[in-house]
């Protein structure tokens, strides 16, 4: 017997030998890495804290929209033109709501942003701008103005960063920061943020289909007690 | 089994005299505990042998680490050079991996609107891009709950709603690392292995971890995942930008987490998952800074924190327009 136990025992020290003589062989080769690399591993950490603020950026749309031509002219050009193209020779109907009272053009548009009328934000006397409540022009790249007339809480909001997306920095000393413009994400005549469709999902234990049984994992469980 | 019976030890010794010395006083009680001791020898190497494995997968460098608060800028330099190594060598790609340390006077807080996050996803799948996460199971930092109006349980959710969003009688409710100020799942940890830093963010050195997974139990919010397998990245989906303590690829067998991105928090920049928002609907910044986003939300919006009554002390708010 204690030669049978003396045996188990040389075997078993030549296997943690052999062991640790592996991982000896693995490190001498795995072991040269440049050690010349502390400076750069710092550089991070040290960033220059210039204190210099880097703006806030809110986008502004281009410009006044231009209204692309549906045929040529007799020279085979296509193009787009102003709003002040048509509608500065035609009346202006203030009491249109919707597409659906207007005898042409802009039929086919939807629009569902409350009770008021086109020229509630179009200014009928110059038409590629837009008009605030007191009859001031205000251009289009300045649509936030107009918005935040009805809209002030969530101008508020945007203000202190509660509403609107953005990119860029947190900290301003460190670089800038922008933020999207009230229709980037709202189409100012339909509003209403769109629905949208799921597409990542993640395959997890709380992502497995939930049958009776085995739902989500200890919500079932708890309520029965 | 001994030789009681004088007949039989009397045969057995001729026998032996006849026949070769060696099997002389081999007794049957003999054999049968040589046959459990070889036996209990053969499990016990079965039960090593991960270990064999282990000593071909892992070099003694990186069996010796020191602990991450432990390192040496020289030792860190190191390490890191070696894990850069390591992922060209593994994965193909040239990364950059820094040693981002919290900035003196921040402390990072997130909120998120309810009133207007819909659902869609895009912060998950963000999170699954900027933090390396393994392609096949789609790991995310980052869980959509989808909820029955009139309650904050985020139990009573479900995660497994799809198709188009939001839906009328739902709201959801994005779950994330709350970066707790009295975190249980460092409380937990054997090892040391996670901690909480100065600027709030809940860290784990990713090659201390041993894997035991307590703080994934531990964790009320579900927010810690398990790496099952190597994640597998190609190597033109790697991000570069990478960090030690963030989002480095992960070896096998450690627990991993959100850590609000420090490795472009720390550089001043807003979190993948918040730029990712197409409603605007997350904030981020610093709550020490008295004119930070955060600090207006605080003091102006219908604050929630999630399951308050664990004592957690979350640094991560939901609120209502």
């Amino acid at each position: 017997m204690p030669r049978i136990a003396s045996l188990l025992f040389a075997v078993l020290l030549c296997l943690f030998a052999s062991m640790a003589l592996a991982a000896l062989w693995q490190s001498g080769t795995g072991a040269n890495a440049p050690t010349d690399r502390a400076a750069e591993a710092q550089v991070s950490q040290a960033s220059a804290h210039s204190n210099e603020a880097h703006p806030v950026i809110i986008r502004k749309p281009s410009g006044p929209p231009r209204i692309e031509l549906a045929g040529t002219d007799p020279q085979g050009r296509t193009g787009s033109v102003a709003c002040s193209t048509c509608h500065s020779v035609r009346q202006a109907n203030l009491e249109n709501k919707t597409a659906a009272t207007l005898d042409e053009f802009h039929q086919g548009m939807t629009f569902n942003h409350g009770n008021i009328t086109c020229y509630a934000c179009h200014n009928p006397n110059e038409s590629d701008a837009l008009r605030l409540a007191d009859g001031s022009s205000v251009a289009f790249e300045n649509v936030m103005t107009l918005c935040s007339q009805c809209h002030s809480k969530q101008a508020d909001s945007f203000a202190h960063g509660a509403h609107g997306g953005m990119n860029g920095h947190w900290d301003l000393s460190r670089g800038p920061q922008m933020k999207n413009n009230c229709i980037d994400c709202h189409d100012p005549h339909v509003p209403k943020y769109p629905k949208m469709i799921v597409g990542f999902k993640p395959k997890d234990r709380f992502n497995e289909p939930s049958n009776s049984e085995h739902q989500q994992e200890g919500t079932a469980a708890h309520d029965e007690h | 089994m001994t030789n009681t019976e004088p007949n039989n030890s009397q045969q057995a010794e001729s026998t032996a005299n006849r026949s070769l010395p060696i099997v002389e006083n081999f007794t049957r009680r003999a054999a049968v505990k040589g046959g459990f001791a070889t036996l209990g020898a053969a499990a016990f190497v079965a039960a090593v042998s991960p270990l064999r494995q282990a000593a071909k997968n892992t070099s003694a460098v990186e069996f010796m680490q020191q602990h991450y608060t432990e390192l040496s800028p020289e030792q860190k330099a190191d390490v890191i050079a070696r894990l850069e190594a390591e992922t060209k060598e593994k994965y193909g790609a040239d990364v950059t991996i820094s040693d981002d340390r919290p900035i003196p006077g921040t402390k990072f807080v997130y909120a998120i609107n309810l009133s207007v996050c819909n659902g869609n996803g895009k912060c998950v799948e963000a999170c699954h891009k900027e933090n390396n996460h393994d392609r096949s199971t789609k790991q995310s930092y980052i869980r959509v709950i989808e909820m029955p109006k009139g309650t904050m349980d985020m139990e009573k959710g479900s995660t497994t709603y799809s198709g188009i969003v939001p839906k009328d009688d739902k709201f959801y409710l994005p779950v994330q690392c709350q970066q707790c100020d009295e975190p249980p799942c460092v409380d937990v940890c054997p090892v040391k292995a996670t901690w909480k830093e100065e600027d709030g963010i809940v860290v784990v050195d990713y090659n201390w971890c041993i894997g035991c997974r307590y703080c994934e139990a531990a964790c009320p919010y579900h927010a810690r995942r398990f790496n099952w397998k190597q994640p597998e990245v190609p190597a033109e989906e790697i991000n570069p930008d990478q960090s030690y303590l963030s989002n480095r690829v992960r070896p096998v067998g450690v627990v991993e987490k959100c850590t609000y991105c420090l490795h472009r928090t720390r550089r001043g920049k807003l979190p993948a998952c918040l730029e990712a928002c197409p409603t605007g609907a997350r904030v981020f910044g610093n709550i020490l800074d008295k004119n930070s986003n955060i600090r207006w939300i605080l003091e102006n919006k219908r604050v929630y924190i999630l399951k308050e009554e664990l004592g957690t002390k979350p640094a991560f708010f939901y609120y209502f327009d």
